[in-house]
């Protein structure tokens, strides 16, 4: 194996920066006279487990020099999330055979699409295929009631859960020349975990407007703008581990951090319509899968197209 | 000897006193091979995976700890599923020593079916179609715990439709009555209907949670009624909490 150096110091910044955060976050739980809010320090602290994972995940991938095992890791939260999301919302018995289909075939049937590397086919599996399959099995069942929400909740399950999702482990099959994909998805990965950082600590620091007080109570005009622009900051200094120029890594680290905003404004206007808090509580004694990768979900297709139009020939 | 093949032996013995239709298990098992047992505990071992991930259950035991103790676990009955996920959530020493008490006409179809219930997970199977007075189920089921198993049971009879608790029917109460040291283990199912609902024959995994409540005892004198509408709160209130 030849030596990448540009993945390995990539590798070791995204490595650096997790152990800082959770070094930081254990500090903030063990010092509680810090006065920190320990509901947050733990939301932290489980935000920071999740990248943990996503990043092993990258990583087995990558040493193994194949990115099917990480399709397969991504496939297997996809499909968490999922469940996470169909729980959440209201069906009805008449849909269990169509919720079948979405579960058993067509999640792990985007995975292996994406795992072949086939473009034209995973990029319209779910949203041609899959959202007329869904309304019609579920109309084939018989049970008209609330017909045109039940269509559109799982369609929304399944568009954000996997085919969003599924756009991250893609990521490593754009064929950029003289270049190793998987640093992309790193720099995708260390962007957006920046960017949420960024997001909550302008938010804390200057947030005075509220965005869509209505929805969340947290979110505000300060930290969409400050995350916005210190993202692009991240951006511009990881530019090097990038297929971009300097500024076209700054804009597209903009727009990983405007796209992951909009994600957590999405969940969150779905939780509040649900009448939860966190996925995590929607059924006690379960991690909620959707509220540590909301910001990926939205954040990892537009990405993959913008890539897709800049570097590949 | 594993538990479950001494509830088979146990049974056989119980089976020149009960009525045919009554046992809980085939008479005898002529010939306990090495590759049977074997191929016992791989099936356990499927099983209980299987219902882990299928059901995405997570148990949350409030006011209750896991025990090997005799119990009796009462439940809501939601879905086809949820002996086996109850049975499937219980730490390996627990569930060796509890066995569901199922519907004989549903346990008995088929060839899978009747495996699982007599050799993975020893289950009590009831016939509810013939039911007789000088061997009733409650008399089964207390000869069949003996004083060392524990029993899964779903007081409502049936499974609702509508996923609200159903009047409990009274046999919680006579086994309560008969042997008052056991302890009645509320156990609530949340969501796993739509895991597999009626009718259907094909799990979607969603996720589902179990939840074990403080134990509860007949009172000296308590009527049945008051007993078993005290039951069925312990029950629903546990959906709350």
């Amino acid at each position: 194996m030849t030596v990448d150096w540009y993945s390995f110091w990539i590798f070791t910044t995204l490595l650096m920066a997790l152990t800082a955060a959770t070094v930081v976050g254990q500090m903030l739980r063990r010092r509680t006279e810090l006065g920190v809010n320990p509901a947050v320090v733990e939301q932290f602290n489980q935000r920071t487990r999740a990248w943990w994972m996503m990043t092993a995940m990258l990583a087995v991938g990558f040493l193994l020099e194949t990115p099917v095992v990480t399709v397969v890791l991504f496939g297997f939260l996809s499909f968490w999330a999922l469940r996470e999301f169909i729980t959440l919302t209201p069906t009805r018995t008449a849909d269990h055979r169509t919720l079948f289909w979405v579960f058993i075939v067509f999640t792990p049937l985007q995975f292996y699409f994406v795992s072949t590397g086939n473009y034209e086919v995973f990029t319209v599996l779910i949203p041609v295929y899959a959202f007329l399959f869904i309304p019609a099995r579920i109309a084939l069942a018989g049970d008209y009631k609330r017909y045109l929400e039940r269509s559109a909740t799982i369609q929304t399950g399944l568009m954000i859960c996997v085919y969003c999702l599924s756009h991250a482990p893609a990521m490593l099959y754009l064929q950029i020349p003289d270049y190793n994909e998987f640093r992309l998805l790193l720099f995708f990965f260390i962007v957006t975990a920046l960017s949420d950082g960024f997001h909550y600590v302008c938010e804390k620091t200057m947030g005075r407007h509220l965005i869509a007080p209505a929805i969340s109570q947290s979110k505000t005009w300060e930290g969409f703008l400050g995350g916005l622009g210190c993202a692009a900051l991240c951006g511009l200094a990881f530019a090097w581990a990038s297929p971009f120029d300097p500024l076209q890594a700054a804009v597209m680290a903009g727009v990983i951090s405007a796209m992951g905003y909009c994600g957590g404004l999405t969940m969150s206007a779905i939780k509040r319509d649900r009448g939860v808090k966190d996925y995590g509580t929607l059924l006690a004694g379960h991690a909620g899968v959707l509220d540590r990768i909301d910001s990926i979900c939205f954040a990892a297709p537009v990405f993959y197209h913008f890539t897709r139009y800049l570097v590949v020939p | 000897m594993h538990p479950v093949t001494a509830a088979r032996d146990r049974s056989a013995v119980s089976y020149a006193l009960a009525a045919p239709h009554m046992t809980a298990t085939a008479p005898t098992i002529p010939h306990e091979t090495l590759t049977s047992r074997l191929l016992e505990t791989a099936a356990r071992m499927g099983i209980v995976g299987f219902a882990r991930f299928i059901s995405g259950a997570g148990a949350r035991w409030i006011n209750c700890q896991p025990d090997v103790n005799q119990r009796i676990y009462f439940a809501n009955h939601t879905s086809h599923l949820d002996a086996l996920v109850i049975w499937s959530l219980l730490p390996p020493q627990c569930r060796a020593l509890t066995r569901p008490v199922a519907a004989r006409d549903y346990w008995e179809k088929g060839r899978v079916r009747p495996y699982l219930a007599k050799h993975v997970f020893g289950a009590l199977l009831i016939d509810r179609q013939n039911i007789k007075v000088h061997q009733s189920p409650v008399d089964l089921m207390l000869r069949e715990m003996g004083d060392r198993y524990s029993l899964i049971v779903f007081p409502e009879g049936g499974r609702s439709t509508d996923g609200e608790l159903q009047e409990f029917k009274s046999g919680l109460y006579y086994c309560a009555k008969k042997r008052p040291d056991l302890e009645l283990v509320p156990v609530h199912i949340d969501n796993l209907n739509r895991v597999l609902p009626r009718g259907e024959f094909l799990p979607v995994p969603l996720l589902s949670c179990i939840t074990f409540g403080p134990p509860i005892w007949l009172e000296a004198g308590e009527p049945k009624t008051a007993f078993l509408s005290r039951a069925r709160e312990s029950v629903r209130r546990l959906r709350d909490l």
